[in-house]
């Protein structure tokens, strides 16, 4: 960024407050959408020369799937690019061109896998990349601000709750491989959970930014921690308990360890509180325990990653380690160098092409080629961040730090799973494991990630406003006085139908209290006349039920 | 909020870390482990899909690489496979791979450190890197006859070359054929381990440098002999007691000479007569008088009690320790807990051989590369001295003695100077013995130090070990 600021004339309108007016002297980020070009030149050349490469025959005889993918690749990432010329100028120029390049690296090993089994999960992936980039395309272009988004905070948990309760419907969901967690649509399945984790995002972004001040300041102090209280808190967990509750059910530990991830990344992120986290990372532990205590799956897994080299445990018929151990093979036999593309024995490993593609990649491009991959979705996470950093609202930071933070939890527990740094997990590696919802879903983060970064990193625009833009922002103004107006109005309204009720159930407690000591002080004076007290007494209840029932 | 942003990128930057770290431990550091392991069918596979390079003998291939059809791209094959079978070993997709086909299999895979070089190359020309071959310093002509002599019989033959410690044949009988261990056959080649293993002659062992090893017997006298002239106590004129029996403190077992041999002959001898005739009583006595120390640090000059890999591993050969004087006398003449590889027999004799200067066995000629350029040769060693050159002198003429006037007579070559001594060890079952023999030819020059050894010798049948060791050396001087 050591070029000469470039002066950004106006943009028409796209948010109140900040329409036209002249630009002020401030030096403004570069748009730098030629470096994004050149970058996505050097992605096309990385990605679809893996794909000529995997091949032995170099593709020579069957060029059909290097066509596609070059078309799909070349053309999508075109468009991506000039809708940014066109909608989030500003946006990140690295962003793009590094999920171009893991996701035809991805689509590379999966076709490289499908030459030695006899598959077809590459032209799967191929047409995904497809659809994934015209979801990021209609999301940016329908979405013209993110902020947007944040009127859809609670249907955002609605349809989380959904998307997550839809594979466990009977006829819908489809179980494969032990886990419930499909749904099968003509044929086709789809992953709902993949889709689940942007909504999650955006229901805790716009929950978080809304309600952080009170969540933070309003709970009761516990010696050094102050905690919040429930109320506040009360959506988050039945989020999080709702996908956990539901993540139990389908047996899917990976996207409940995700889930929770996202949870406590994004609560941390709202509130700077570390004590809240270990809070967190013990309930994670206590879960642990009871998990592997209750669910014979999770005590396999831990079994499986405690205790790899053990042949009980390694021969196993179900939940064995003969994969994690596997797959660790297929990552020594890549060494530093690699074996080189398509001339390792990836297929050795179960799930080759999805949920063990990173051993994939090490057995042929080695240590050097896995630390190259693992630095390109670190730059992507960190331009993530970097957005985050960058955007002035909570709700774009919050979003855009979360869905770096579902990144990062995704490559870890999927790295750190086949590394045996934590028990191995079913997780997809971002933009490269053979699955369409995945895919769909990384793209449609990519897309979100592209525009606030553009909102990060387009200029800010001070200095003295025209007449119109005046008039604009004081119509805007005016119009959420209204609208503050109306609501404060209505609230002031119910507060006072509130404090009626209270008060006339006060007078009323206070009445009877009344009634009963006088009865009281009758009953002791003349104790023969009881009966018709007690008469009394029957009626005045009588009584004040019909007026509370009329109050 | 942009606090907390920049610490949740410093934990996913330590994330990385971790991770990173993680694979560099499993990708760098513990690579050659994780291939190693058994269960790493890939390595197999890979090894298997690879023009493993060949294993050689005399410039003849005896074990090589064929392409083939099926899971893997190649197959093994083995020329003449029972004879060279203790030497190669197998390479099996199932029971992994024995003998050179695993003590060389980074050479013969070509992942050697100093293959480094040509894998590079063939990784960037997009070729399949192939394995070096390997060359032993085994005579075909020697290792055949070996074999042959051996058939139908449990034992072993070892040659070497005294003054380079080439190892010229290492037969060991019975052996199996490798072609079955290593063919593709899986159900057959489980057939055939079973069956081998479960053969209480114990084909798939080495007995020429493992296995059960053998009690030494009279051979270890040419350890007493030089321990006792080293002392300086002793030369070859000192006249030593002869008696028929000797009393062994504290027990009431007598230890005699061979009865009706020609020991009873005479009541005292000196080192001629007592190793040409093979007499237990004196080198008893001289070992009781010297002490055990003297004995055990002679027989560890010879070699015994040390490492040793010619690049196969060979088992330690062993002189027992904390002896009382009856122990020590049955020691001295290669019985109680003496146990040898015929191997280390016949560096007794090399050393001897060689002015008393044990070289370095080994049995690798050469390893070349697919494109013939020599990556590594063999080079003589000097593993250690074992005796000064004058004992060794002496011995060696007390050695030439007992072929020329003793009971190794059997090992006399026309027009040649043999030096030996004959062995027979009294094993557990009565009546059944091992019979020995190991010495040198020609003795003013010598080209070749054999040890022979037949298991189960019927008593009173002729030796077997001297007419084969005969052959052996006939062999080396009139090849």
């Amino acid at each position: 960024m050591s070029a000469a600021p470039i002066r950004e004339t106006p943009e028409t309108s796209q948010r109140p407050g900040q329409q036209g007016g002249t630009s002020g002297a401030a030096p403004v980020q570069r748009r730098r959408r030629v470096t994004e070009l050149v970058l996505l030149v050097v992605a096309w050349v990385i990605g679809i020369g893996a794909n000529i490469l995997v091949d032995p025959q170099r593709a020579g005889e069957d060029p059909s799937h290097v066509y596609r993918t070059a078309g799909v690749l070349i053309v999508g990432s075109l468009v991506l690019h000039a809708v940014l010329w066109l909608r989030a100028r500003y946006a990140d120029p690295y962003i793009l061109p590094i999920v171009v390049t893991l996701n035809g690296l991805g689509i590379a090993m999966i076709h490289r896998i499908d030459l030695l089994m006899d598959s077809t999960a590459g032209t799967n992936q191929v047409l995904w990349t497809a659809i994934g980039m015209f979801a990021a395309i209609l999301v940016l272009i329908l979405l013209r601000d993110h902020r947007y988004l944040r009127r859809f905070t609670y249907i955002s948990l609605l349809a989380s709750a959904l998307l997550l309760i839809l594979p466990l419907l009977p006829g819908l969901g489809t179980e494969i491989n032990g886990a419930r967690i499909w749904i099968s649509i003509g044929g086709r399945s789809f992953q709902p959970g993949e889709i689940a984790k942007i909504t999650l995002a955006i229901f805790f972004a716009g929950y978080l930014s809304t309600n952080r001040d009170v969540i933070l300041l309003a709970g009761p102090k516990i010696g050094p921690v102050r905690l919040p209280r429930f109320r506040d808190l009360a959506p988050m967990f039945a989020a999080w308990l709702v996908s956990i509750g539901v993540l139990v059910f389908q047996r899917d530990l990976g996207t409940a360890i995700l889930f929770f991830g996202l949870f406590v990344a994004m609560l941390y992120l709202a509130t700077g509180r570390l004590s809240w986290i270990v809070l967190g990372l013990l309930f994670v532990a206590a879960g642990g325990v009871v998990a592997s205590q209750t669910f014979g799956h999770v005590a396999a897994r831990l079994d499986a990653w405690w205790h790899a080299f053990d042949p009980a445990i390694y021969d196993a018929p179900v939940g064995g380690s003969r994969q994690i151990v596997q797959g660790i093979f297929g990552l020594a036999s890549g060494g530093l160098f690699g074996q080189g593309l398509g001339q390792g024995r990836p297929d050795l490993v179960s799930f080759a092409n999805s949920d063990m593609i990173i051993t994939a990649f090490g057995e042929e491009l080695g240590l050097i080629g896995l630390a190259a991959i693992l630095m390109l979705f670190f730059l992507l996470i960190s331009r993530g961040f970097r957005a985050s950093l960058g955007t002035p609202d909570a709700f774009g930071k919050l979003l855009a730090g979360g869905l770096a933070s579902i990144m990062v939890i995704q490559l870890f527990v999927v790295i750190g799973g086949v590394t045996r740094v934590i028990p191995l997990t079913g997780l997809t590696t971002p933009f490269m494991s053979a699955g369409g919802s995945s895919l769909l879903s990384n793209w449609i983060i990519a897309a979100l990630l592209l525009a606030i970064s553009h909102s990060a990193r387009r200029p800010v625009l001070t200095g003295p406003a025209s007449e119109e833009d005046i008039a604009a922002f004081e119509a805007h103004e005016r119009e959420e006085q209204q609208r503050a107006e109306i609501q404060e109005s209505e609230r002031a309204e119910r507060a006072q139908r509130r404090r009626a009720r209270q008060e006339e159930a006060r007078r009323e407690r206070e009445e009877r209290r009344a009634r009963e000591a006088e009865d009281r002080a009758a009953g002791s004076a003349s104790s023969k006349s009881s009966e018709g007290q007690r008469a009394h007494t029957a009626i005045t209840d009588k009584q004040s039920k019909e007026k509370g029932a009329q109050s | 909020m942009n606090r907390a942003i920049r610490h949740v990128w410093v934990a996913a930057v330590a994330l990385f870390a971790v991770l990173l770290l993680a694979l560099t431990f499993i990708m760098f550091f513990q690579q050659r482990s994780l291939a190693a392991n058994a269960w790493n069918t890939r390595a197999l596979y890979e090894q298997f899909g690879r023009d493993r390079g060949s294993i050689l003998a005399g410039g003849e291939e005896v074990a090589y690489s064929v392409p083939a059809d099926g899971d893997y791209a190649y197959q093994r094959e083995y020329r003449d496979g029972e004879a060279y079978a203790p030497l190669t070993g197998y390479f099996s997709p199932i029971y992994g791979s024995t003998g050179l086909e695993s003590a060389m299999g980074e050479q013969l895979s070509g992942e050697s450190d100093s293959q480094f070089y040509d894998r590079v190359m063939a990784t960037l020309s997009g070729n399949q890197p192939t394995g070096a071959s390997v060359e032993m310093t085994v005579d075909p002509q020697l290792q055949e006859l070996a074999a042959s002599l051996l058939e139908g019989r449990n034992g072993s033959i070892v040659a070497l070359e005294p003054s380079t410690g080439r190892i010229l044949a290492m037969a060991s009988s019975p052996s199996f054929d490798p072609n079955e261990m290593s063919s593709r056959d899986s159900a057959g080649v489980i057939e055939t381990a079973q069956r081998l293993n479960g053969d209480p002659n114990q084909p798939l062992v080495n007995r020429a440098i493992g296995g059960d090893l053998y009690s030494p017997a009279s051979t270890f006298k040419i350890v007493d002999t030089v321990a006792a002239l080293e002392s300086g106590e002793y030369d070859t004129d000192t006249v030593i007691p002869n008696p028929q029996d000797l009393e062994l403190p504290n027990t009431n077992i007598p230890l005699p000479n061979y009865v009706g041999g020609p020991c009873a002959s005479r009541t005292e001898a000196d080192l001629e007569f007592a190793l040409n005739n093979s007499c237990n009583t004196p080198f008893a006595q001289i070992a009781m008088d010297l002490g055990q120390d003297r004995i055990r640090e002679t027989a560890e000059n010879f070699g015994y009690g040390q490492d040793l890999s010619i690049p196969l591993n060979v088992s330690h050969s062993t002189f027992p320790t904390d002896l009382d004087d009856a122990s020590l006398a049955m020691s001295a003449i290669g019985q109680y807990d003496v146990r040898s590889t015929p191997l280390q027999v016949a560096m007794i004799s090399s050393a001897i051989a060689n002015d008393g200067v044990l070289m370095r066995p080994n049995l690798i000629e050469e390893v070349r590369s697919s494109d013939l350029s020599v990556i590594d040769s063999f080079q003589a060693e000097q593993m250690q001295r074992s005796t000064s050159s004058d004992v060794a002198g002496t011995v060696k003429d007390l050695m030439v003695s007992a072929v020329d006037n003793g009971i190794a007579s059997g090992a006399q070559v026309p027009g040649y100077s043999v030096a030996g001594k004959t062995g027979t060890a009294e094993v557990g079952t009565a009546g059944s013995t091992d019979s020995w023999f190991t010495g040198f030819a020609p003795a003013d020059d010598p080209q070749v130090a054999i040890a022979v050894v037949y298991e189960d010798v019927e008593p009173g049948a002729a030796s077997l070990a001297t007419p084969s060791a005969q052959q052996m050396m006939e062999a080396v001087l009139n090849g």
